[in-house]
C-alpha cells in the first residue's frame, strides 16, 4: 500500500480524552500521522512525543547571517566603496552600525524561521493542505493514521483501537 | 501535573548558613582593613604626571576649567585625602547598589500583584524578604550623605553659587533650586534632603502595607488581602516610576554635575532591576538546592531565567541608547562623561568588562530554553550578573569623585563583601520569620499548574 495516501481518521470531542487517547495509540505501536486542533491543548507535544524543535538554532543560524551580512555591508559601503565623513566620525566606526546590525539580525532572523518551519511543516506555497476532517476548524479533534505506517495492524483493528481510544467517529479518508 | 498537596515551609536560617555569612562578614573586613592600609600608603601620588597623559586633548580642556576652579577653594577649606576620598566612594557606590536590591524587591511583588500574575505566588516572599533592607539603606544613605557630602557631590560647595567668590559656576548655579529650594542656594540642600526622606519614607511605607496584607492573609483565606494588596502596588508603581528616577538623578548623576543624560533614570533603574532579578534567582536555586521551595520547579526557573536574559537585554540598549547620542552628537560637555571612563585607568578596563559581563555573557549562557531551566546554568550566569552590575555602578560613581586617583582593590571588594554579607543575613534572617510562601495566596493554585 502506498504512503501517506490512504488514512484511518478518528474524530474526538474533549481534549482530556484526546489526549489519553494519543498515549493509548501511540502504546499500542501504532504511529500516528498528526493530531488536528481547533485550539491549543496543553501537553500535547508531550503526549504525541515530539522531539525538541531544532528551530532556535535555526533562528540563531539566520541571526548570525544578518549580523554578519550588516556588518559587512556598512563596513564595505562607508568604509571602502564611498567613504563619507559623518560627524568626524572613522569611516568604519561600531557604534553607529549597531542599530542597523539590530535590525538586520531580527529580520533574518524572522524571516528565516518562517520560511525553515514553512518547509519543515510541509506548506509550500504549491502545495494545496490536506483536510482530514472540516470539522478540526471547528469543534473537534482530529487524529489521522496512516495505513501505511499502522504497526502492522489492519484497517479494521485500527478502527476498533481508535474507537476504544474514546474517539466519538471512525472514519476512512484517502487523498489521490 | 495531577495534583499536588501544598505543605507549608519555614525557611531554617541554620547555624552553618549563618557562619557562612560571618566567614564572608570576616573576609570583607579583612580585605576592608588590609585595603584601606594599602590606600593610605598609595595615596601620595595624587597629582602623578604621568595620569594626564593618557587624556585625551579634550578631556584636559574641559577639565582644566573646573580644576583651575577648585583648587585654590579645597586649599581654602581643606583638602581630603585621596584614600578617605576613595574610601567615601566605595561606600556610597556600594550603598546604592544596595539599595537598588532592596527597593527592586517591593518592586517585583508589586509587579506581580498589580500585573496578576499567577506563576510567582509561590516565590514572592524573597523578593519581600530584600525589601527589610530598606531601613538599612536609609540610615546608610542619609549617614554617608552626611559624612561624605562635600568629598563625593561637587555641587554641596557653597562658593560655586556665590559670583564674588571666583569660583562661582553659572551652570551649577543655574541648577540650584533642584538642589536648595526653598533655601538659599549654597545652604542646606533642603529639597534634595527631603526627597531622600520621603522616597525612602514612602517605599517603606508601601512595603510595610504591603507585607501586612501578605501576612494577614496566612491567617486567614480571604482574597480580600490580594485585592488590596493590588491597589496597594499600583499606587506604589505609580510612585516608584518617579521616586526611582528623581533617585537616580539625585544620588548618582548629580555626582557628576556639569553632566546630565534623559537616560539616566531608566539606565539606573535597568541596573538595580536585573542586578535584584539576577539575585532573587539565585537565592531561588539556593533554595531549591537545600531542599526548600517544592512549589517552584523549573517552569518558574524557566520564567525567572528569562526575565534576568530579557532584562540583561533591555539593559544593554538602554546603555546604548545613552551611548549612541552622546557618541553622535559629540557635545564636549557630554562626551566628557564617556571618556573619562574610556581613557582613564581603571575605569577603561571596567568599561568595557561591564559590556562583556552584562550584555555578551548572560545573552548567550542563557540563549536556551535549557539553560533557563536548569539550576547549573543559573547559577553561574547570576553572579556573573550580579558582579557585572557592581562593576557597572563602580564605574557611574567613582569616575566623577576620583578623576584619576580611582583604584579598584581590596578595599573596594572588601566593602562589597560586607555589604553583601549584611544584605544576605537581614534578608535571610527576615525569610525566616515567615512562610516560605503564602498558602492561602489566591493564585497558587494557578502557579502549581504554571508549564511553559
Amino acid at each position: 500500500m502506498d504512503a501517506d495516501k490512504h488514512f484511518v481518521v478518528g474524530i474526538f470531542n474533549d481534549e482530556d480524552v484526546l489526549l489519553e487517547g494519543i498515549r493509548k495509540v501511540r502504546s499500542s505501536g501504532v504511529k500516528i500521522q498528526e493530531v488536528y486542533s481547533p485550539f491549543p491543548v496543553h501537553g500535547i507535544d508531550e503526549a504525541l512525543g515530539y522531539k525538541k524543535s531544532r528551530l532556535p538554532i535555526a533562528a540563531f543560524m539566520f541571526g548570525m547571517t544578518g549580523t554578519s551580512l550588516a556588518l559587512l555591508m556598512q563596513i564595505w559601503m562607508l568604509g571602502y566603496d564611498w567613504p563619507m565623513i559623518i560627524g568626524g566620525k572613522n569611516f568604519a566606526s561600531l557604534p553607529p552600525f549597531i542599530p542597523v546590525t539590530f535590525e538586520l539580525t531580527v529580520l533574518l532572523s524572522a524571516l528565516g524561521m518562517v520560511g525553515t518551519f514553512m518547509i519543515v511543516s510541509d506548506m509550500k506555497p504549491y502545495k494545496w493542505p490536506r483536510q482530514f476532517d472540516i470539522r478540526s476548524t471547528d469543534d473537534m479533534h482530529v487524529m489521522a493514521i496512516d495505513l501505511a505506517a499502522n504497526g502492522g495492524k489492519s484497517k479494521d483493528e485500527l478502527k476498533r483501537l481508535l474507537s476504544e481510544s474514546g474517539a466519538v467517529e471512525v472514519n476512512e479518508k484517502s487523498f489521490e | 501535573m495531577g495534583h499536588s498537596t501544598i505543605v507549608e515551609e519555614e525557611f531554617i536560617f541554620t547555624p552553618e548558613a549563618k557562619k557562612k555569612i560571618l566567614i564572608l562578614l570576616g573576609v570583607g573586613v579583612f580585605l576592608f582593613i588590609v585595603g584601606l592600609w594599602l590606600a593610605t600608603k598609595d595615596g601620595h601620588h595624587e597629582h602623578a604626571e604621568g595620569h594626564s597623559q593618557v587624556l585625551s586633548q579634550q578631556w584636559v580642556a574641559s577639565i582644566d576649567e573646573t580644576a583651575a576652579s577648585e583648587a585654590p577653594a579645597e586649599a581654602e577649606h581643606h583638602e581630603t585625602a585621596t584614600w578617605l576620598k576613595r574610601l567615601y566612594t566605595t561606600l556610597w557606590m556600594n550603598n546604592i547598589y544596595f539599595v537598588g536590591l532592596g527597593i527592586i524587591g517591593l518592586f517585583f511583588v508589586a509587579i506581580q500583584y498589580a500585573a496578576q500574575a499567577g506563576w510567582s505566588s509561590g516565590l514572592k516572599r524573597i523578593p519581600l524578604a530584600m525589601g527589610h533592607w530598606l531601613p538599612v539603606a536609609f540610615g546608610l544613605t542619609i549617614g554617608l550623605w552626611f559624612l561624605s557630602n562635600h568629598d563625593i557631590f561637587h555641587w554641596t560647595h557653597s562658593y560655586l553659587y556665590d559670583k564674588s567668590s571666583g569660583q562661582f559656576d553659572e551652570i551649577i548655579d543655574g541648577k540650584s533650586p533642584y538642589f536648595f529650594w526653598p533655601g538659599e542656594a549654597g545652604g542646606f540642600p533642603i529639597f534634595y534632603i527631603a526627597r531622600m526622606v520621603i522616597f525612602f519614607g514612602m517605599w517603606y511605607w508601601f512595603f510595610t502595607m504591603i507585607k501586612r496584607n501578605m501576612m494577614a492573609e496566612d491567617l486567614e483565606a480571604d482574597t480580600k488581602y490580594w485585592f488590596k494588596n493590588r491597589s496597594i502596588s499600583a499606587w506604589f508603581l505609580v510612585f516608584f516610576a518617579v521616586s526611582s528616577s528623581v533617585a537616580a538623578w539625585d544620588w548618582v548623576m548629580s555626582i557628576d554635575t556639569h553632566w546630565f543624560s534623559t537616560m539616566f533614570g531608566w539606565y539606573v533603574f535597568a541596573s538595580w532591576w536585573v542586578t535584584a532579578l539576577a539575585m532573587i534567582t539565585l537565592i531561588v536555586v539556593y533554595l531549591k538546592d537545600a531542599g526548600y521551595l517544592k512549589v517552584v520547579n523549573a517552569n518558574h526557573l524557566h520564567d525567572l531565567g528569562k526575565f534576568v536574559f530579557a532584562f540583561s537585554i533591555f539593559w544593554t540598549y538602554i546603555w546604548f541608547s545613552q551611548f549612541l547620542l552622546i557618541y553622535y552628537a559629540n557635545i564636549p560637555e557630554e562626551t566628557v562623561y564617556f571618556i573619562e571612563r574610556m581613557t582613564t585607568s581603571p575605569y577603561s578596563w571596567i568599561f568595557f568588562t561591564n559590556l562583556i559581563l552584562n550584555f555578551v555573557l548572560p545573552f548567550l549562557l542563557l540563549m536556551t530554553r535549557d539553560a533557563k531551566r536548569h539550576l547549573s546554568m543559573l547559577k553561574v550566569v547570576c553572579p556573573i550578573v550580579i558582579v557585572g552590575h557592581w562593576f557597572d555602578f563602580y564605574n557611574m560613581v567613582t569616575p566623577g569623585v576620583m578623576k584619576n586617583d580611582g583604584g579598584l582593590g581590596l578595599l573596594e571588594i572588601g566593602t562589597a563583601c560586607i555589604f553583601l554579607a549584611a544584605f544576605l543575613w537581614i534578608t535571610l534572617n527576615s525569610l525566616s520569620k515567615m512562610p516560605l510562601f503564602g498558602k492561602n495566596h489566591p493564585l497558587l493554585e494557578e502557579s502549581l499548574h504554571h508549564h511553559i
